[in-house]
C-alpha cells in the first residue's frame, strides 16, 4: 500500500514539476528574448511579471472554445491531447534525481524516442483536420521536419548509448561520474541540440508555425485552451530535450556540493538558455534549405560519428 | 483516378507579411509557386481626385498619406512639383533643411524596411533593434515638424516653420552614434549563413528586365544600374552635397539589402553636411496668398523617394486648386517585378521578395 502511495507522490511530484518548469519557461523566455532585444518584456503583473502566465492562462480558459465547422471534429480536438499527454508521459524516464526517474525503466531512451516519435501524429492530425491550407501547409512541413531530424538525433544518442553500454537513463547518467559524454562526444551532443530544435519546433525551424509564411501553421484553427496545449506541448518539449540532453551528454545530476537535483536544474537551464539564444540570434531556414541540412548534413555526420564510436568501444572491449 | 491540381492560395490581404492589404493569389505546386498574382485596391482612397477640389496647400496632407512611411519625401516632391509649377522661388536656408529632413526620412524607412524584412525571414531581434533607432528619427520629426508620421513637413514655397533650438545638435549627435548601429546591424545579419541563404539568388531581376519593368530606387541600384534621380536631376539641395550612389551588380535580394545600408550610411553623410553648411536667412519664400497658378501649365517633377522614383504630374486650373494631379508611386510600379521574380520559387520566398520590394500599400493604392 505505502509503494503505491510512494508512486502517486512521485507521479504528482513529476508531473507537477515539468508542467511548473514549462509554464515558467514562458516567463523566462519572454524575459530574456526582451532582454536580447533591448525592451523589458513582461513586467507589469506580479513581481518581475511573474504573475503574466497567470494572467494569460485565465485569458486562454475563457476565450471561446471554438471548432470550426468545417473542421473534422475528432480528430481536431484529438491532436492537442497528443501532444501534451505525450510530453508529458516522456518525463516518467527523466533522472532528475540520483535515485533515478519515476520509473526506472530498461530501454528508457527508446522509451523517449518513441514518443516524440508519437508527437508528430498530434501535429499531422491538427493540421489534417482543420481542412485549411494553411493548416496543412505547416502540417506537411512539420511531419518532414519531425520526421528527418528524428532520425540524426537517434543516430547521436545511439553513441551516448554504445559508450555507456545501457539504454536505461540512469545507467548513463551512472556512467558519466567522472566525465561527461559531452567531452567524448562532442559531435553527438551538437547534433542532438540541433535535432532537438528542430524536434520541438524551435527557431530557427519554426517553419510548422512560421507566421510570416503560413500564418499559424498547424494550429492556425485552433483558439482558447486547445491553442494553449499547443502552446504548452511545445514548451515541454523544450524542458523534455534539454533535461534529456542534460541526462546524454552533461551528466545529468553529477556534480560537487550541490544536491543532484539542483545540478541538473542548472545544466538544464543553461541548455535552456542557449535555445532562447539561438531563437534571437537566426533567421529562419526555408524548407529545402532544412531539409538538405538534416539529410546531406546531419544524418551522414550522425553516421559516421556513430560508426567511429562504435568501432572504438569494440576495439575497447576487444583489447581489454 | 485522383486528379491532380495546383492549390489555389489566397495569401492575405490580411496576412502577416503582405505589408499592409495586399492580396496574392498563389498557385502552389507543393510549396512551389506556378503562379503568383497581386491584387491591389484595398487601400484606394481616391487621393488623386481629392487632391483636385483642395488648394495646393490643402493638398499637402494628403500626401503624407500615400506612403505614411516616408511622408516628408512625399510631401517633399508635391511642393518641389508646385513651386516649379508656378516658378516661385524657394530659400537657401529652406533647401537645406528639406534636403536633411528628407535624408532622415529615408533613414526612418529604411531601418523599417530593414526590422519588417528580417523579421519576414524569421529574425526577430531586428525588428526591435531598428525600432529603437527609428524612433528617434521620429522624435525628431516631432519636434520640429509636429508630428511622427503623417508630417505634412514642408509648404509650398519653404517651411511651415524654423527649426526647434537645439534640433540641429541632437540631431548631429544622432549622425554620430548612428553608422556604430548599421554596423550593430550587419553584424547580426550580414554574414549570418541562414540570412545569406534566404536572400541571395532569391527574387533576382537582372538590370535589364529591371529597367523594362519600370522599376526604380534600390530596386533598380541593386540590379547594378547605378541610377539615382538626386544625382541625375537634383533637386533641393543634393546638388550642393557630397554623397556616393549605392549599387550592386548582383540582382538578388541580398544585393538590395547591402544598398540599402550603404543609401543610410550616406543618408547620415548628407544629414551632417546640410546641417553643418546650413545658410542662415528666411525660410519662406515670396507665394500669393491664394496659391493661384495661371492656367494651362503642367508639370512633372520626380524626386527619389526611399523606395524609389516618386513623380507628381500637375496640370494647374488658373486657380489655386490644381486640375489634374497624378503620382507617379514607386510601390505600385515596384510591385510589378513581383510575379516574374516569384514563379518557380517557395512560399517562403515569396515572404522575402515582398520584403525586398519594400511596398508601401498606401503608395500602391493611393
Amino acid at each position: 500500500m505505502s509503494g503505491t502511495l510512494d508512486v502517486i507522490v512521485r507521479m504528482v511530484l513529476t508531473l507537477a514539476l515539468a508542467m511548473a518548469s514549462a509554464s515558467m519557461l514562458v516567463w523566462v523566455e519572454r524575459r530574456l528574448l526582451a532582454a536580447f532585444q533591448d525592451r523589458y518584456g513582461p513586467n507589469r503583473v506580479g513581481p518581475f511579471g511573474l504573475l503574466q502566465l497567470v494572467a494569460d492562462s485565465i485569458k486562454l480558459f475563457t476565450k471561446e472554445d471554438w471548432t470550426p465547422p468545417f473542421a473534422d471534429r475528432v480528430p481536431f480536438i484529438l491532436a492537442p491531447t497528443i501532444i501534451v499527454a505525450t510530453g508529458l508521459l516522456s518525463f516518467a524516464v527523466v533522472p532528475f534525481t540520483a535515485a533515478g526517474a519515476l520509473v526506472d525503466l530498461n530501454i528508457g531512451v527508446l522509451y523517449f524516442l518513441a514518443l516524440s516519435s508519437l508527437s508528430v501524429y498530434s501535429i499531422m492530425l491538427a493540421g489534417m483536420a482543420s481542412n485549411s491550407k494553411y493548416s496543412l501547409l505547416g502540417a506537411v512541413r512539420a511531419a518532414g521536419q519531425m520526421i528527418s531530424y528524428e532520425l540524426a538525433m537517434g543516430l547521436s544518442v545511439a553513441s551516448v548509448v554504445a559508450l555507456a553500454g545501457s539504454f536505461n537513463l540512469r545507467e548513463i547518467v551512472a556512467a558519466q561520474e567522472g566525465l561527461p559524454y559531452v567531452v567524448l562526444q562532442p559531435v553527438a551532443f551538437l547534433i542532438f541540440l540541433i535535432a532537438g530544435l528542430a524536434e520541438s519546433k524551435r527557431s530557427p525551424f519554426d517553419l510548422p508555425e512560421a507566421e510570416n509564411e503560413i500564418v499559424a501553421g498547424y494550429h492556425t484553427e485552433y483558439s482558447s485552451m486547445k491553442f494553449a496545449f499547443f502552446f504548452l506541448g511545445e514548451y515541454l518539449a523544450l524542458v523534455l530535450f534539454s533535461s534529456i540532453a542534460t541526462a546524454l551528454f552533461l551528466g545529468g545530476g553529477n556534480g560537487p556540493w550541490l544536491p543532484t537535483i539542483v545540478w541538473f536544474a542548472i545544466k538544464m537551464a543553461a541548455i535552456i538558455y542557449v535555445f532562447i539564444w539561438v531563437r534571437a540570434t537566426f533567421p529562419r531556414v526555408r524548407y529545402d534549405r532544412l531539409m538538405a541540412f538534416g539529410w546531406k548534413i546531419l544524418v551522414p555526420v550522425a553516421i559516421l560519428n556513430l560508426l567511429v564510436t562504435g568501432a572504438l568501444v569494440v576495439a575497447r572491449s576487444a583489447g581489454g | 483516378m485522383l486528379d491532380i491540381r495546383e492549390m489555389e492560395l489566397n495569401m492575405g490581404p490580411q496576412h502577416p507579411s503582405t505589408h499592409g492589404v495586399l492580396r496574392l493569389i498563389l498557385y502552389l505546386d507543393g510549396e512551389t509557386v506556378v503562379d503568383c498574382k497581386p491584387v491591389m485596391g484595398y487601400l484606394h482612397r481616391g487621393t488623386e481626385k481629392l487632391m483636385e477640389t483642395r488648394n495646393y496647400y490643402q493638398n499637402v496632407p494628403f500626401t503624407d498619406r500615400t506612403d505614411y512611411l516616408a511622408a516628408p519625401y512625399m510631401n517633399l516632391g508635391y511642393v518641389e512639383a508646385v513651386e516649379k509649377l508656378a516658378g516661385w522661388e524657394v530659400p537657401e536656408r529652406a533647401q537645406y533643411v528639406r534636403t536633411a529632413i528628407a535624408e532622415l526620412t529615408r533613414i526612418a524607412s529604411h531601418l523599417l524596411w530593414l526590422g519588417t524584412h528580417a523579421m519576414d525571414i524569421g529574425a526577430q531581434t531586428m525588428v526591435l533593434w531598428t525600432m529603437r533607432e527609428r524612433e528617434v528619427v521620429l522624435d525628431f520629426f516631432e519636434s520640429a515638424l509636429g508630428d511622427r508620421l503623417t508630417t505634412s513637413a514642408f509648404r509650398p514655397g519653404g517651411l511651415r516653420r524654423e527649426l526647434p533650438d537645439g534640433w540641429i545638435d541632437a540631431v548631429l549627435a544622432f549622425c554620430k552614434t548612428f553608422p556604430d548601429r548599421i554596423d550593430e546591424y550587419e553584424a547580426l545579419l550580414s554574414r549570418n549563413r541562414i540570412w545569406l541563404a534566404r536572400t541571395v539568388g532569391v527574387g533576382v531581376i537582372s538590370g535589364q528586365d529591371a529597367i523594362d519593368l519600370g522599376l526604380s530606387g534600390p530596386m533598380l541600384r541593386g540590379s547594378g544600374v547605378p541610377y539615382d534621380i538626386r544625382k541625375e536631376m537634383p533637386y533641393a539641395a543634393y546638388d550642393k552635397v557630397d554623397f556616393d550612389i549605392a549599387v550592386e551588380e548582383e540582382c538578388d535580394s541580398y544585393a538590395r539589402y547591402l544598398v540599402r545600408l550603404v543609401e543610410m550610411r550616406q543618408a547620415v553623410l548628407i544629414v551632417e553636411q546640410c546641417l553643418d553648411a546650413l545658410p542662415e536667412g528666411p525660410i519662406q519664400g515670396k507665394v500669393p496668398k491664394t496659391h493661384k497658378i495661371e492656367a494651362g501649365r503642367e508639370v512633372y517633377h520626380v524626386v527619389e523617394s526611399p523606395r524609389g522614383e516618386l513623380g507628381y504630374y500637375i496640370v494647374s486650373s488658373g486657380t489655386g486648386v490644381p486640375y489634374k494631379c497624378k503620382i507617379r508611386a514607386p510601390s505600385f510600379v515596384n510591385l510589378q517585378s513581383l510575379t516574374p521574380m516569384s514563379i518557380g520559387r517557395l512560399v517562403a520566398d515569396v515572404v522575402t521578395i515582398i520584403g525586398t520590394l519594400d511596398i508601401v500599400l498606401g503608395d500602391v493604392d493611393r
